[in-house]
C-alpha cells in the first residue's frame, strides 16, 4: 500500500474542508478515507436549504454545499477511498482500515485529522420505557430513508427531542404526507434553531411541548401509541399530565455524540462535557500529529463553522508535517477555563507562540441567558468583551481573539472565558 | 384593526412580534429589537415565501434519489401544490446540480432545480 503524508478519516464537510486547506497551504500527499459510497457525509441526506450562508454568500442545500467541496478535491486530484472503513488508529498514527477492493491495510501517515462526525443518541442510551416495536427511528434514519432511498417510515407520527433535524423531518414528513402529530421536549427550551421551530413546525401547526417526555411506547410489532407527559424541574414525569397519541411511528431527535472510538483507541484524552478530543489552538489533539475538527470534535450547528475549522485543521496539520513533525515542548500553553455558564471551550489551551494572528473560541452556553456580556481573561486582565442579548444551549457561540493580546500579558497562567452583567 | 403575533427567525433572540393590520397592510409592528424584526414581520404577513425541497426518482442512476429545490422562493400558499407537483417527476440519470426538473411550478413562474449530481449506473 502506498504512504500518505496526511491520512484523513471520513470524506464528510469536515474532511472535504480540511483536504482542501492542506492542499492550498502546499501538502500535496494526503488521502481521504470514506465508509459511504460517496464523499459529502451527512450533507448528502440534508435536502433542505440554509447552508452556506457565511461560507458561500448564498443559501445552498445540503447536497449542494458538499458539491461545492467535492468539486474543489476532484479538481485538486486529492486522492480519496471509497467504502472504505477505519478499524483503528494506533497512538503511533498507523491507520488500519478494509475495503473490498485493498481489503486489510495500514498506512502510516505523519499527521492524521479526525473528521468522522457524530452520531444521533439511539433509544437504547434514553432509558424510555415501553415495548421495542418497530417504527422507532432517530430523525435521521428517517431523513436518509426518506431523502435518499426513497421510503416513508411511517404515517403518523411522534417526535420526540426538538433538534434540529427533529424539527427539519416534521417538517419532511409532513410534506410527504405524514401526519406529525407533537414534537416533545424534555428541556425547557428547544435546541434547535428559532428559524426551524418557525419554518417547520408553526409553519404546519405542528404543536411543540417543552418539558415533556415520552412515558409509555406501545405495541408488539409495530408502534401503536405514545404517551408523553410533563416533566417537573428534575425532569421526573407528572403524574396526571399523561397524554395519548395514536400513532405508527416515533422519531427520536435527542441529541449528538461525537463518534470516538478511533481517537480513543489512538489514546487521544477526550474532553467529557464535548465527547470530543481536548484540543489547542492548532485543533491538535492531546496526541502529537493528530488533528480534529468538525462534529467529531463538538456538535455544530452550522456546517460552515464546520468547514472554517476544518480548514485550519487542514492548515495546522499541513504546517505541522512540513516543519518536520516537531513537537514544540517549549511553548507555554495557557489552559482555558470556563465559568458562569459557559459549559466548554475548543480549544481547551492556547500556545500564544503557536497560534497566528488570531485564535478562534468556540463555546456553548449552559442554558438560556439574556442581557449578558461574554468576557475573556488573560489572567486578571480582561481582554475581550462582547455585549449579547441572548444566549441558549442551541447556538454555538465564538470569540476572535488577537493573539497579540495574550502576547501582552505575560504574566497570565490562563485563559477564562465567562458570562458577565451586562 | 386586526392583530397578529408572530416570533422573529433573523436571530436566538426570537422576539415575540405583534403587528397591527389594517386591510391587509401593516400598520405597526411591536414587539421588536431591531429593524429587522420590522422587515420580517411585513413580509411575513403580506407576502410569505419559502424555498421548497424535496427528491424525485432517478432511473438508471448510481443512486435511488436526486434531491431537488424551487430555484427561488414560491409563495407559502403554494408549497403543497408545489410538492405534489414534484411527486410525479421522474428523471433518468444522469443528474447534473442545477438542471430545471420541472419548469414553472405550478405557475409561480419559479424552476424546480436539481441540488444533487447522479451519475449514470455503470
Amino acid at each position: 500500500m502506498r504512504e500518505y503524508e496526511l491520512v484523513i478519516i471520513g470524506g464528510g464537510p469536515a474532511g472535504l474542508a480540511a483536504a482542501v486547506a492542506a492542499h492550498e497551504a502546499g501538502l500535496r500527499d494526503i488521502l481521504i478515507l470514506e465508509r459511504d459510497n460517496e464523499l459529502g457525509g451527512i450533507l448528502n441526506q440534508c435536502i433542505h436549504n440554509g447552508f452556506g450562508l457565511h461560507t458561500f454568500q448564498e443559501e445552498l442545500t445540503g447536497p449542494e454545499y458538499a458539491g461545492r467541496f467535492i468539486e474543489q478535491v476532484k479538481k485538486l486530484d486529492i486522492p480519496y477511498k471509497l467504502n472504505t472503513m477505519a478499524l483503528d488508529l494506533a497512538s503511533d498514527k498507523t491507520v488500519t482500515a478494509m475495503n473490498r477492493e485493498n481489503g486489510l491495510f495500514q498506512l502510516h501517515p505523519k499527521a492524521v485529522i479526525l473528521a468522522m462526525g457524530c452520531r444521533e443518541r439511539p433509544r437504547g442510551a434514553l432509558n424510555i420505557p415501553g415495548y421495542r416495536p418497530a417504527g422507532i427511528f432517530t430523525a435521521g434514519t428517517a431523513q436518509r430513508l426518506v431523502n435518499m432511498e426513497g421510503y416513508m417510515p411511517g404515517r403518523k407520527v411522534v417526535i420526540l427531542g426538538s433538534g434540529d433535524i427533529g424539527l427539519i423531518m416534521a417538517r419532511r414528513m409532513t410534506l410527504e404526507g405524514a401526519k406529525v402529530q407533537v414534537v416533545a421536549e424534555l428541556m425547557p427550551y428547544s435546541g434547535g434553531l428559532k428559524r426551524n421551530i418557525v419554518q417547520c413546525l408553526d409553519d404546519y401547526g405542528i404543536p411543540l411541548k417543552l418539558s415533556h417526555t415520552v412515558v409509555d411506547i406501545e405495541g408488539k410489532k409495530r408502534v401503536e401509541a405514545v404517551t408523553i407527559a410533563q416533566v417537573d424541574w428534575k425532569n421526573r414525569p407528572i403524574p396526571g399530565t399523561e397524554e395519548r397519541y395514536e400513532c405508527d411511528t416515533l422519531l427520536l431527535s435527542c441529541g449528538l455524540i461525537p463518534e470516538n472510538e478511533l481517537s480513543r483507541s489512538a489514546g487521544v484524552e477526550i474532553n467529557p462535557i464535548t465527547n470530543g478530543p481536548t484540543v489547542n489552538e492548532s485543533l491538535e489533539t492531546s496526541v502529537p500529529g493528530v488533528f480534529a475538527a468538525g462534529n467529531v470534535l463538538h456538535v455544530h450547528d452550522l456546517v460552515d463553522y464546520v468547514s472554517e475549522e476544518a480548514g485550519a485543521a487542514g492548515r495546522r496539520a499541513a504546517d505541522y508535517i512540513a516543519a518536520g513533525c516537531r513537537v514544540e515542548e517549549d511553548y507555554k500553553a495557557l489552559p482555558v477555563k470556563c465559568e458562569n455558564g459557559v459549559r466548554y471551550t475548543v480549544p481547551v489551551a492556547i500556545r500564544p507562540d503557536a497560534a497566528g494572528e488570531n485564535v478562534t473560541l468556540r463555546f456553548r452556553v449552559g442554558n438560556v441567558y439574556q442581557n449578558k456580556k461574554v468576557a475573556v481573561y488573560a489572567g486578571d486582565a480582561c481582554i475581550f468583551s462582547r455585549k449579547r442579548p441572548v444566549l441558549a444551549p442551541g447556538e454555538m457561540e465564538t470569540v476572535i481573539l488577537k493573539t497579540s493580546l495574550l502576547k501582552d500579558h505575560p504574566e497570565a497562567q490562563g485563559i477564562t472565558v465567562t458570562l458577565e452583567e451586562a | 384593526m386586526e392583530e397578529k403575533n408572530l416570533i422573529c427567525i433573523n436571530c436566538p433572540l426570537g422576539c415575540p412580534l405583534t403587528v397591527a393590520l389594517e386591510g391587509g397592510e401593516v400598520r405597526t409592528v411591536a414587539g421588536n429589537t431591531c429593524p429587522r424584526g420590522d422587515a420580517y414581520a411585513r413580509k411575513e404577513l403580506t407576502n410569505p415565501t419559502r424555498i421548497v425541497t424535496s427528491t424525485v426518482k432517478v432511473k438508471g442512476g448510481k443512486l435511488a434519489m436526486a434531491s431537488v429545490k424551487t430555484a427561488a422562493d414560491i409563495p407559502k400558499g403554494k408549497i403543497f401544490d408545489c410538492v405534489r407537483a414534484i411527486r410525479d417527476i421522474e428523471l433518468e440519470a444522469p443528474v447534473a446540480i442545477g438542471e430545471v426538473v420541472l419548469a414553472d411550478v405550478c405557475g409561480t413562474g419559479v424552476d424546480i432545480v436539481a441540488t444533487k449530481n447522479v451519475p449514470a449506473k455503470g
